[in-house]
């Protein structure tokens, strides 16, 4: 029989629903869940289970009064520690936050609290969100439950390995450069950045203010479906929350889920596709797979080129550590988190200058450094000024290719899962992780990341990820072709997460290694 | 070498000043939050996680302070752009909860302007050359230490209900040849820009609380030459007398160093209200850079046309028309007129005379017993007391209907400004009205005669001015809250003399 834990989110709230299974017996099984197999995954940074325990019995009483429950009603989620939670210890994976607990909600936080899922715990990330591996965490690794030697992505890491390990059928991450599609593709999951404005900032630890974007990880893409549309919506209080209604983009799924994809036009960008290197073998390999089973569904495939894809990389790295320099600067050791050397000698400078040597990683200090010079006076033209150029181009060949088709496709990363510390000596081999994913960060349009086949060629059998990218506002159309590309791979070779590897199993084949090494 | 009178500093030298004022907007809710902009609360009372700065808030921008700042604008005659953003100001202050402030840089809501000001009967106009919406910073208590500056303190308190206030910039383009009266025509400029900003409704423009805060630039040409000089800004100008002064310091100090062939240092320099003259501040040589950047957590500010057209429409008089237009209404000589403008007194003379009072009445309280009573509370004019237009015709209502005094009428005053109640509150608290009730008085009258039988048996025989003392005996009794015709004649009937 299939364990509470290894149910679908929309089934999970069936059950519920119909009273297979009270909210209070699936937040223990995930509970179970988490205790037997975090220690080796690392997923989680804090488990709320006092909170969650008292979430899911609220929803169990609700049940017994007869009183209307949404769709994913006591269903678990874990939550990535850059949105705050009341209450609850939110320190965006830094040690300048350590022990800060929040006094307010994020908007996304009330949405979900609103819907009845149950907050499992607060998910380990790169810290401020800035890396590709959840390496750059200022607590924990995180590891991939495919390989525990290797990286869940970044830098929504601890929410990818959630999910893929079964510790909750949902969870909830924030993609800046690529942080929600990336872990998805490199756990064999579903990730989805929505249309920038489409799910409120207010409450997310900024990092980058004009790219940060909260979206759904999920293990279909229906269920990733019901909780973006949980978690999408206006929001008063974010000014750059767009103020018309999103797309049903549960509808879409659904709709995906027949697998067919007649008269759906599809696009390749050309700038994608590793004509000059650089992507592995397998990673192409699944990919043109995926072209083909599209072609199949009665897709359209047509090959784009967008030539200002390939200052997306550069234009990235200018505008974020820019925005972050700024974003970051609150963090003075005056009214929360980390004071480091206030001995009453030491003058308001010295502490603030002390608090973010101690507070910050390398990373964040790296990218605050080049953001300050990238801003400085006589600067700003040359570099952020440039790269906001970059951006309107990015997004004119965008609009571009969507006058010829309906949605683009990749490869979500040009690798698959790497080791854990192969990349941290060298910052650009970390940068490239999030080549594909890019583009559509710059413009805010919503791509999707759902995985299609697996790769051997960089050792064990690890997960691909296919990116779907939509015009602003379409992200039904990530959802359907999703779902349609889902539907019709299941159909033929089985869901790509059945072949991940029992977690027992690995925990001890990493223990065996660690004693062999002793 | 001394230094120079003002005098002879002013003819070897060329003053160009250029003010920068900021005024906060009387607003009910902060600039990017709900919370309430209300004065003198209790610290930290008035904030949230917006105006905190904690982590994961977001602003979103008020729209009537965008609505103010462009009624500003219109008012100052300047173009409203009709796209700009805000602007992130990037530096470390811990009475700034983000460290950084949110502001406008190169696209100011308004820009391009101009304001009119009189100094002896001369026009000035000085140029405008932005107006821009900005969010105050909080406020630092620095405890302990000589200085109350951060420096030597033991510790600092910061209070953040000031943080997130809306906050309006005002900045002149330089202005040159205003020559000796350069202080002055600053000074009138000020004045000038408060009574719009109070006309306009856009702020309580109470200097002392720091709703409207200068920063003068000065610098110094020698006369004849049309290369400007290097300029100094001074903080901390906090009255229209201060502005003044500030600058007749600053120039006196500069012509000093020039004169005696040094140059002068680019610099913050502080304005002291006990001396009277500016001290260093920090050096603008080794000023922060700013790194200013449009800010991404809000949208662009895109005043639609006719919105715009709709703010001017709904402009009320301002000062400069309204002063002409008074002047041919109330039939004032321009004298009267001036004194009233030099006063700061305009826009009160005519509320009180449009709250029904006499015009020479409502002018000599203005000019008298009120200015009088601004002075001895080192106001700068008698327009910032805590007393309305509508209270000072009451009180000249109530004189002209025999119910006051004129002196009971200064009492009135007196409690009006000390309490902050209305005067009809006061005359009732404080029992201020005049005695009317007749048997009150015969009583008081029958006992001036018993105590005065001398007097009493003058006025019976005929001597009739002596009744004066029985009257002062009365008034006496009745502490001044009886009418001395009435007494007067109470007390002939009494003694059984006919006038």
């Amino acid at each position: 029989m299939t364990e509470l834990h290894q149910l679908s989110a929309a089934d999970t709230a069936a059950a519920i629903a119909q009273g297979e299974a009270s909210a209070v017996e699936v937040a223990h099984a995930h509970l179970d869940r988490i205790d037997r197999t975090d220690p080796a995954v690392g997923a989680f940074l804090h488990v709320d289970t006092e909170g969650a325990l008292a979430a899911a019995a609220e929803i169990d009483r609700r049940r017994a009064d007869g009183q209307p429950l949404g769709p994913l009603a006591g269903v678990p989620l874990a939550m990535k520690d850059v949105v705050v939670t009341h209450g609850v210890p939110t320190t965006s994976g830094s040690k300048i936050l350590q022990g800060w607990i929040p006094p307010y909600d994020a908007t996304i936080t009330t949405r979900i609290k609103q819907a009845g899922l149950v907050m499992l715990g607060k998910t380990n990330m790169d810290e401020f969100a800035m890396g590709s591996s959840t390496e750059n965490s200022a607590y924990q690794l995180t590891r991939n439950p495919w390989d525990l030697g290797r990286v869940p992505g970044g830098s929504s890491g601890g929410s990818s390995a959630a999910v893929a390990a079964f510790q909750a059928p949902l969870s909830i991450g924030t993609d800046t450069g690529g942080s929600i599609r990336q872990p998805a593709a490199v756990t064999g999951i579903v990730g989805h950045k929505p249309t920038y404005g489409a799910v409120s900032r207010y409450g997310l630890i900024a990092f980058s203010s004009s790219l940060d974007q909260a979206g759904p990880f999920g293990r279909t893409v229906l269920d990733t479906a019901l909780l973006h549309q949980v978690m999408a919506g206006h929001d008063p209080c974010d000014a750059t929350s767009i103020p018309q209604p999103g797309p049903d983009v549960v509808s879409a799924a659904r709709q995906g889920a027949r697998a067919d994809l007649t008269g759906v036009r599809i696009g390749i960008v050309s700038q994608l596709t590793g004509a000059s290197g650089g992507y592995q073998d397998g990673v192409l390999a699944r990919f043109a797979d995926a072209v083909a089973l599209l072609r199949e569904l009665g897709a359209e495939i047509v090959e784009v080129s967008c030539p200002h894809f390939d200052y997306a990389l550069a234009a990235y790295y200018l505008i974020a550590p820019s925005e972050c320099s700024s974003n970051l600067a609150r963090f003075d050791a005056v009214r929360y988190g980390l004071r480091a050397g206030d001995d009453g000698q030491r003058s308001l400078e010295e502490v603030m200058s002390l608090t973010r040597e101690q507070g910050f990683g390398a990373e964040v200090k790296r990218r605050i450094m080049i953001g300050t010079y990238a801003l400085s006076s006589g600067y700003y033209d040359a570099y952020y000024g440039q790269a906001q150029k970059v951006r309107t181009l990015i997004a004119e060949d965008f609009r571009q290719a969507f006058t010829q088709t309906d949605v683009l496709i990749s490869p979500t990363s040009p690798f698959v899962a790497f080791g854990i510390g192969e990349r941290t000596a060298d910052p650009m081999a970390m940068y490239v992780n999030d080549l594909c994913t890019l583009p559509a960060s710059l413009a805010g349009t919503p791509a999707i990341s759902v995985p299609c086949g697996l790769s051997d060629t960089e050792g064990p059998a690890l997960p691909v990820g296919l990116q779907v990218m939509a015009p602003a506002m379409a992200d039904d159309r990530c959802y359907r072709v999703g779902a349609a590309f889902e539907a019709a791979f299941t159909s033929r070779h089985g869901a790509v997460l059945d072949q991940i590897p029992d977690l027992g199993e690995l925990a001890m084949a990493a223990a065996a290694t660690k004693e062999g090494q002793r | 070498m001394s230094a120079p009178t003002y005098e002879q500093a002013v003819t070897a030298f060329e003053p160009v000043f250029g003010l920068e004022t900021h005024v906060e907007l009387g607003t009910r809710s902060k600039m990017f939050c709900g919370c309430s902009t209300e004065f003198g609360a209790e610290p930290n009372t008035h904030t949230c996680p917006v105006c905190l700065g904690l982590p994961g808030a977001l602003p979103v921008a008020n729209a009537t302070a965008i609505e103010y700042t462009i009624r500003i604008g219109l008012a100052l005659n300047c173009s409203i752009a009709s796209w700009c953003r805000f602007a992130r100001k990037n530096y470390f202050y811990p009475d700034m909860p983000k460290n950084f402030q949110i502001s406008q840089y190169d696209e100011p809501l308004c820009s391009d302007g101009y304001l009119d000001v009189e100094v002896d009967g001369q026009s000035y106009r000085v140029g405008i050359e932005r107006v821009h919406l900005e969010e105050d910073t909080g406020k630092n208590t620095h405890v302990g230490g000589a200085t109350g500056r951060i420096h030597g303190a033991d510790y600092s308190l910061v209070d953040f209900n000031r943080a997130g206030i809306p906050l309006v910039e005002i900045v002149t383009k330089p202005v040159p040849g205003a020559g000796p009266l350069a202080p002055a025509v600053a000074r009138a400029y000020v004045s000038e820009l408060r009574d719009i900003l109070r006309a306009l409704g856009v702020s309580d423009v109470k200097m002392e609380q720091g709703s409207l805060r200068c920063d003068v630039n000065t610098s110094l040409n020698p006369a004849g030459s049309s290369e400007w000089g290097t300029r100094t800004e001074t903080k901390n100008v906090n009255s229209l007398r201060s502005v003044e002064r500030a600058m007749r310091s600053e120039i006196i100090r500069q012509a000093e160093i020039l004169s005696g062939g040094g140059r002068i240092k680019q610099e913050t320099r502080h304005f002291q209200e006990t001396t009277g003259t500016t001290r260093s501040g920090r050096s603008k040589e080794e000023a922060t850079d700013y790194r200013y950047f449009p800010e991404p957590d809000l949208v662009p500010i895109a005043p639609a046309a006719d919105w715009v057209a709709e703010i001017r429409a709904g402009l009320p008089e301002l000062p400069a028309a309204r002063r002409a237009r008074l002047q041919a209404e109330l039939a004032l000589s321009s004298d009267e007129l001036q004194q009233l403008a030099n006063a700061g007194l305009v826009e009160r003379f005519a509320d009180t005379v449009a709250a029904g009072a006499p015009a020479g009445e409502a002018r000599n309280w203005w000019l008298g017993y009120l200015a009088q009573q601004a002075n001895s509370r080192e106001l700068d004019s008698a327009a910032d007391l805590a007393i309305s237009p509508a209270q000072v015709a009451r009180i000249i209502e109530l004189i002209a209907a025999g119910t006051l005094s004129a002196a009971l009428g200064r009492q009135v005053v007196d409690g009006v400004l000390e309490t902050g109640q209305d005067a009809d509150q006061v005359i009732s608290e404080r029992n201020l009205g005049l005695v009317s009730d007749t048997s009150a008085l015969t009583e008081a009258a029958r006992q001036a005669i018993a105590d005065n039988p001398d007097v009493a048996e003058k006025v019976r025989g005929g001597k009739l001015p002596a009744v004066g003392v029985l009257v002062g005996s009365v008034m006496k009794a009745t502490r001044g809250q009886a009418d001395a015709a009435t007494v007067r004649a109470i007390l002939l009937t009494e003694l059984g003399v006919a006038e």
